[in-house]
């Protein structure tokens, strides 16, 4: 099958270390997900390159939210939710409940629909910051308006740090959530169709945050919406029936794709 | 005309007036009672209420301080015990519990508890703490009201955090909050104010109860604040003055529920208004 193919040649299923031997910020080995006895994930592997953005693509119900929340452990949270497997953050396995005990925040996630908590704006900042640093109220207001600064939203929300960020609009709620994930400095982030519920301008800015937080951060998204992959992401993967089916860079993916499925897909045939 | 339109008229007619004439039955005898305790009430009402003691039997004079102050304190003493009870018990249901069996048989028997006959819980403090005690108090009181209390705060905390979107939950695990911060800091806050809705529909509905009360705060003829003794009371008041044959003693019954219905009447608003916000916040 098409995951056993990575030793012999050099599998397109690595994405990120066929195109040049730098090493991998996440790899997944012989993933497999289980919600109760429905399997979910299927032994997917698939490396991603740091300080680019990955997308995973597919039908509805492909895995790909599924596989999304395992980077971060959150099914955790869930009893009869299990993951097989390695996922290697920096090489170290994140599903061996001994490594990474402040695994959330290396790896932040934002959501399909907007969350802001119900504080002000402010606190939605510093209460991610408050979980790991103590700081003074000096320094907690540097990094909360430099987290609202680089995603954009400072001018929009300058004055008014506390009034309820329920108050705000979903664009503006969406980026505050990105902002409110970044602040704490994650190494990765997890963005599950972080637009779908948003108009198309504040889609434009949400890609635009994307790629500007590249440089700090490696990212990867969940879309439905494939324009959206061929516009923010360097790598994507197609993903069917909790398998992966074809990782490789976007441009080749939405050119050239190497497997019918993927081809049936992105033309529009399925999905 | 059709004979269907005609038979379908007339069904329409009856009904109507029917529906009419209850509505008109239910209203009418409201009225009359909220009538009934404001004509009585207000005439009643006397600035000494507030400022003196109960006169001793047949003596002339108002006076419900004591009666007051204890009323305020019974409910306070309820609202603590009552509330974290209430409040842990009703997150842990919906944080913890969700729809598991454990969780589902503590819903069932607080549903019962909910509808529990008031005077089954007095004789029930009756038994616990005055029984041992030797003696009427507040304590038992207090105890017995804030365990009626209890399962309607539960209910609504248990409800209200159950509206709190789950994404809210996971986002603030996703930041790597530890339970308790998601708890503490995130999901009460949002459902705040259904929380405290329930806080004050549970004091609305203890704050006229007497059953428990007659065997465990009984009613005190004197100002106190020892929660060890017995203590004066309004419902009390209400009950024993009411059937005494001394005039000034049956106004001052008058005046302690024209106040009492003041009260719940505030309370009952407060909590609407609270509601009202609810649904704006979801």
């Amino acid at each position: 099958m098409l995951n056993v193919s990575l030793p012999p040649k050099p599998s397109n299923l690595d994405a990120g270390q066929s195109a040049q031997p730098s090493p991998a910020k996440l790899a997944v080995r012989n993933l497999n997900f289980y919600y109760g006895k429905f399997h979910a994930i299927k032994n997917i592997n698939v490396s991603i390159r740091p300080n680019t953005v990955t997308a995973f693509i597919g039908p509805s119900g492909c895995g790909k939210s599924t596989l999304l929340r395992v980077f971060n452990r959150i099914y955790d949270m869930y009893p009869g939710q299990r993951a097989e497997g390695e996922v290697l953050l920096d090489g170290e396995n994140i599903l061996d409940p001994r490594s990474f005990p402040k695994l959330r925040a290396k790896v932040g996630m934002v959501f399909q629909k907007p969350t802001p908590f119900p504080m002000s704006i402010y606190e939605n900042i510093a209460f991610g910051i408050r979980l790991y640093e103590k700081l003074s109220r000096s320094e907690m207001d540097d990094r909360v308006r430099h987290a609202l600064i680089g995603s954009g939203l400072w001018h929009e929300v300058e004055g008014k740090l506390n009034q309820s960020a329920l108050r705000l609009s979903g664009g503006q709620q969406q980026r505050l959530c990105i902002a409110r994930a970044l602040a704490i400095k994650p190494e990765i982030l997890l963005l599950d169709e972080p637009c779908s519920a948003l108009d198309p301008i504040s889609t434009a800015k949400i890609e635009e945050l994307m790629y500007r937080s590249k440089e700090d951060c490696t990212l990867i998204i969940v879309t439905h919406n494939m324009q959206q992959a061929a516009r923010a992401s360097e790598f994507t993967a197609f993903m069917l029936n909790g398998e992966l089916i074809e990782v490789s860079e976007t441009t080749q993916i939405f050119t050239k794709p190497s497997d019918k499925r993927t081809e049936d897909y992105i033309t529009g045939r399925f999905g | 005309m059709n004979w269907v339109i005609v038979r379908r008229r007339l069904v329409d007619v009856v009904s109507k007036v029917l529906m009419g004439l209850t509505t008109v039955v239910g209203v009418f005898f409201l009225l009359w009672i909220m009538w009934t305790t404001l004509r009585f009430g207000i005439a009643g009402m006397h600035w000494d209420l507030f400022t003196k003691d109960t006169p001793p039997p047949g003596a002339d004079g108002f006076g419900l301080r004591n009666a007051f102050v204890g009323s305020l304190m019974l409910l306070g003493l309820s609202l603590l015990i009552g509330v974290p009870v209430g409040l842990m018990a009703g997150t842990w249901l919906a944080e913890y519990g969700f729809r598991g069996r454990t969780a589902n048989t503590v819903r069932f028997i607080n549903d019962i508890m909910l509808s529990a006959p008031s005077i089954e819980i007095g004789l029930f403090a009756y038994a616990i703490v005055v029984g041992p005690m030797g003696h009427f108090s507040a304590l038992a009181g207090s105890l017995a009201l804030a365990i009626l209390m209890i399962p309607i705060i539960v209910r609504t905390t248990d409800e209200m955090l159950s509206l709190v979107s789950n994404d809210v939950r996971e986002a603030a695990i996703a930041l790597g909050a530890p339970n308790s911060v998601v708890v503490t800091r995130v999901t009460w806050r949002a459902a705040r104010a259904g929380i405290i809705t329930g806080v004050l529909i549970g004091l609305a509905r203890i704050t006229g109860e007497t059953a428990p009360l007659l065997f465990t705060a009984l009613n005190n003829q004197y100002f106190t604040t020892n929660i060890f003794s017995p203590m004066a009371n309004l419902p009390m008041v209400i009950f024993q003055f009411a059937l005494s044959p001394y005039t000034n003693w049956q106004q001052m019954a008058w005046a302690a529920s024209f106040i009492t219905v003041l009260f719940v009447l505030v309370l009952s608003i407060l909590a609407r208004s609270l509601a009202g916000r609810v649904h704006v916040q979801k």
